[in-house]
């Protein structure tokens, strides 16, 4: 089943109706450099995570993002400055794309002060609502609704924002998202609900394949039970992804209806860091799909674009490695939070 | 002075908050075109509109989640749950999302949210419709649990749970909705933890809450025939507790009876209990009792729904007991 998945996956990048030609694409693609540093970047945070994770310094779970970043990325490229998200726990990369810091981002999994969430929230919990992001959530499918209801307060207020709704195919099974898009389908036909779904397709809900957790596994089908229109796009492309999104977020921001997407994408690392054999993938399919690296294909495209040559790509890495190294060291450095933060914020103040 | 009923107290208060800030929205199930269950937002849809009175599916999960955003994006929703039986479903949203999203996040968001709908046993609901959950919501850290037990207390306790900042779980009682009581009619607010002492005594004190306030007073006003005075006491809101009230009251009359419609392991009366000892050890002159219901699942048939609630004659019993009168 898992290799069906696989063949799938790779299967997406014929099938996406607007697969960036590279002439389509054309103005963006001095930003496209921008983003490709940003995605280098996030692959070397979490490869340094994962050690991170292994030396003691990160505790609990640790869910990397390796193998996905041109999803998030091609999306939040294309979001307003005064937009904002909410993700699952899978949120590290969300986090950096959107602007937060290196080593407040690392700080939070290393659970110091510095951190993003003051050291309380960790890997599974980043939040930085001074950039629009509301938060990585650890029940799977349980952040959907609070999505909804962002979506409508912000239509509510009289503003023209969109709230952006990250989810795994996994979450798809949970009540959360069938009660939850139900509503949101019933409010955009009002053009109350300016919510953009992002399907992030990564073919196995933990370790159990797309078609052993969902009885359809035509998404766009499904989300059509909503009146919720979903484009499939190969979210191993950024140029497909990005291109997909700005069509998605300026119909959701226009119509005030809910829209969705489903970017088909792999995830190179376990599920957690705990996941260590995979026994539900066998690690050919693993490296088949890492042929389809997302920051290689987007690489390629650069290449051919004549904006990027083998020492350009040195010099990234290198920029990219040093921040990452200053990340770590600044949260190597940051205090654990004080004692006198664990009975803070349970509460508002001043009540 | 206006005399209102209940029901009426929390419906005024809605409007009134409603009036006062566009920020506060409605959603529930049949809360709009069907007028409200228990008709507390009856002609609200046509007074405020679509946008503001939102009747939503029957998705407790789906539509207590997006409320928690919409209060996180700094709306007040006021979400009606048709009874509290029914937010089980959304249990997962208000603990793990409502409860500790300003936690999680560093402090980073407030999340004024009220949570509103009848608690406890009607008549002959059964099972699945009668059950009383504040121990369970007060359990957790982050929620504010609010059960009035007058019309006062529920306009009071109301403007305090919208204007707020937190999570709020405030619990009705089907059985008050048309009591009648007096409503001050300046911007009345009852703060978050603290209880008011409702009858002064010296003999004993009887902590109540909601329905059971109203036990706890007819006692009270039997066991005066027999030359005990029962000094009882109103919670008015569990989460935060009014310790200080609680074990100032009962350090001086040396004996305590507490009085709860829910079942009696792990309730709110054994965590109310264990504050009298922590507090007033030395001082009390009998260990402290508890009324509760019984502890099965409420049984349909009228006969056995009385034996299954507390009964007025069960809290002068339990006084009697910790007087050691016969």
């Amino acid at each position: 089943m898992a290799k069906r998945a696989a063949r799938k996956a790779g299967r997406g990048a014929r099938e996406a109706p607007g697969a960036a030609s590279l002439r389509e694409t054309q103005p963006d693609l001095d930003s496209a450099l921008h983003w490709y540093r940003k995605m280098v970047t996030a692959r070397l945070f979490e490869e340094e995570a994962e050690r991170a994770f292994r030396r003691g310094r990160i505790g609990g779970y640790l869910h990397v993002y390796s193998g996905q970043e041109a999803v998030a990325a091609g999306f939040l490229a294309e979001m307003r400055e005064d937009d904002i998200f909410f993700t699952s726990y899978r949120d590290h990369a969300h986090a950096l794309f959107r602007g937060s810091s290196l080593g407040e981002t690392m700080a939070e999994l290393f659970g110091r002060v510095d951190g993003l969430a003051r050291g309380k929230g960790g890997s599974m919990h980043l939040f930085d609502v001074s950039r629009g992001f509301y938060g990585g959530y650890a029940i799977v499918g349980g952040h959907i609704p609070l999505a909804v209801g962002a979506a409508y307060a912000l239509r509510y207020k009289g503003g023209d924002q969109v709230c952006l709704c990250f989810l795994g195919d996994g979450a798809m099974n949970s009540g959360a998202f069938h009660e939850s898009l139900n509503m949101a389908g019933l409010w955009g036909a009002a053009g109350a609900c300016p919510l953009v779904v992002i399907v992030e397709n990564n073919l196995y809900a933990m370790g159990t394949p797309l078609e052993g957790s969902s009885a359809v596994t035509d998404i766009p089908a499904r989300l059509s039970s909503y009146a919720i229109e979903c484009r499939q796009v190969d979210g191993m492309d950024f140029l497909a992804v990005r291109q997909a999104a700005s069509r998605l977020i300026t119909e959701a921001r226009d119509s005030g209806r809910p829209v969705a997407a489903e970017a088909r994408t792999y995830r190179f690392s376990g599920h957690g860091a705990a996941d260590v054999f995979q026994p539900y993938r066998s690690k050919e399919e693993v490296s088949d799909a890492r042929r389809r690296d997302p920051i290689s294909v987007l690489e390629d495209r650069l290449r051919e674009a004549g904006l990027l040559d083998d020492s350009g790509i040195e010099a990234i890495r290198r920029e990219a490695e040093e921040a990452v190294a200053k990340a770590a060291q600044f949260a190597e450095e940051s205090a654990p939070p004080p004692p006198q933060e664990l009975h803070r914020h349970v509460y508002g103040e001043g009540v | 002075m206006a005399e209102i009923s209940y029901r009426d107290a929390i419906r005024t208060t809605l409007i009134e908050e409603m009036d006062r800030d566009p920020s506060v929205v409605l959603m529930g199930e049949d809360i709009g075109l069907y007028q409200g269950t228990f008709r507390i937002t009856a002609d609200l849809l046509e007074r405020f509109g679509r946008q503001r009175v939102i009747d939503t599916p029957i998705s407790e999960l789906g539509f207590v989640g997006a409320a928690i955003g919409m209060a996180m994006l700094g709306l007040r929703p006021v979400v009606e749950v048709m009874t509290w039986n029914f937010s089980l479903l959304a249990l997962d949203q208000i603990v793990n999302n409502a409860a500790k999203v300003r936690y999680f996040s560093g402090g980073q968001v407030d999340v004024p949210l009220v949570i509103r709908g009848p608690n406890g046993a009607g008549v002959q609901l059964s099972a699945q419709h009668s059950q009383s959950l504040e121990a369970l919501y007060a359990h957790f850290p982050g929620l504010r649990v609010v059960a009035p037990a007058t019309p006062a207390e529920a306009t009071g306790l109301l403007r305090t749970a919208i204007r707020g900042k937190d999570p709020v779980i405030y619990l009705e009682n089907a059985a008050l909705y048309s009591m009648k009581g007096e409503v001050p009619e300046s911007d009345h607010t009852i703060p978050f933890g603290s209880a008011e002492v409702v009858r002064r005594g010296s003999d004993l004190t009887v902590v109540a809450y909601s329905r059971m306030v109203h036990l706890a007073l007819d006692a009270a006003r039997r066991l005066a025939d027999e030359g005990v005075e029962a000094e009882v006491i109103s919670l008015r809101s569990l989460r935060p507790l009014d310790e200080r009230t609680i074990v100032e009251s009962a350090a001086r009359t040396h004996r305590a009876v507490v009085v709860q419609e829910q079942w009696r392991p792990y309730g709110a009366a054994a965590e109310i209990a264990a504050v009298i000892a922590e507090g007033a050890f030395d001082l009390l002159d009998a260990p402290v009792a508890r009324v509760t219901g019984a502890d099965v699942p409420m049984p349909y048939a009228r006969n056995l729904e009385l034996l299954a609630l507390p009964t007025s004659d069960a809290v002068v019993e339990a006084a009697r007991g910790v007087l050691y009168r016969k």
